[in-house]
């Protein structure tokens, strides 16, 4: 199996670098950041939709969006700062989870043009802590163990 | 005493990622595996034990040679760690390639 996305997290360090390959043109690549819209659609799932309700692109400027599930519910909401923002090159922001214990993060994405139409990106996050770092990329390894415990307390409520 | 590590502290060294990354394809002696490195042997053998501890390389005696595996076992342990992360943004970036191509074609 293809591993697109390489997730490079060293012990003891408060970084988490993410790299990907695209089979996009560095412009596209970088529109799907820079779009409010289109933004929005790729942070969507089956579950839960995402809405990006502010996007100023430029530097000095800043972002938050917001995740709700079928029901309307506000289930998750994020917002950053801006320090850079330079089209098919550079997006320098903070990122912050709301109503989280978690610190804000720093991150530094950077796109690359690898041909005319393949393109990558390396994300760069730096953590307040390494503690924080952990338990950030514990969390989808939790949260895939408590679905999967929600889906085990829904099919045994149901057989009540 | 020896202070008990984990695993994500022995992957941490890229010498000893080096070392697992020998051991994958064969069992090799200290002898051999200390000669791919320019780092004093002493030192290649405090990153086995450290290995060894963490169970990511296995002893085996050979007659006189005594022999390092790979536990597969606790190295997929690692990856299943941080599996679930990168499949999380595995998945979005597979949603923004396919969002993006079809962006191309509607212009």
């Amino acid at each position: 199996m293809e591993r697109k996305t390489k997730i490079h997290a060293e012990d003891g360090q408060q970084t988490i670098i993410i790299t990907r390959e695209f089979d996009l043109p560095v412009e596209l690549l970088f529109k799907a950041h820079a779009d409010a819209d289109l933004f929005g659609e790729w942070m969507s799932h089956e579950y839960a939709s995402t809405k990006m309700v502010k996007l100023e692109g430029h530097q000095h400027g800043g972002y938050r969006f917001i995740t709700t599930d079928a029901q309307g519910n506000v289930v998750f909401g994020a917002n950053g700062a801006f320090h850079e923002f330079v089209p098919n090159e550079k997006i320098t922001r903070t990122f912050e989870m709301e109503n989280t214990p978690f610190s804000v993060q720093l991150e530094f994405l950077e796109f690359e043009k690898l041909s005319d139409d393949r393109s990558r990106l390396t994300m760069h996050s730096i953590y307040r802590t390494v503690e924080l770092r952990d338990q950030l990329l514990k969390l989808p390894f939790s949260q895939g163990i408590s679905m999967a415990h929600n889906r085990l307390q829904e099919i045994v409520s149901k057989l009540k | 005493m020896l202070t008990r590590r984990d695993v994500f502290q022995a992957i941490a060294d890229p010498t000893r990622r080096a070392i697992l990354l020998l051991v994958a394809s064969q069992s090799m002696t200290a002898g051999a595996i200390a000669a791919n490195f320019d780092t004093a042997r002493p030192t290649v053998s405090k990153h086995l034990s450290i290995l060894t501890e963490c169970e990511l390389l296995t002893q085996e005696q050979d007659g006189r040679e005594m022999y390092y595996h790979l536990n597969p076992k606790k190295m997929k342990e690692i990856a299943d760690f941080i599996e679930p992360f990168r499949k999380m943004w595995d998945d979005r970036f597979n949603k923004l390639e396919s969002i993006m191509k079809k962006y191309t074609t509607k212009k």
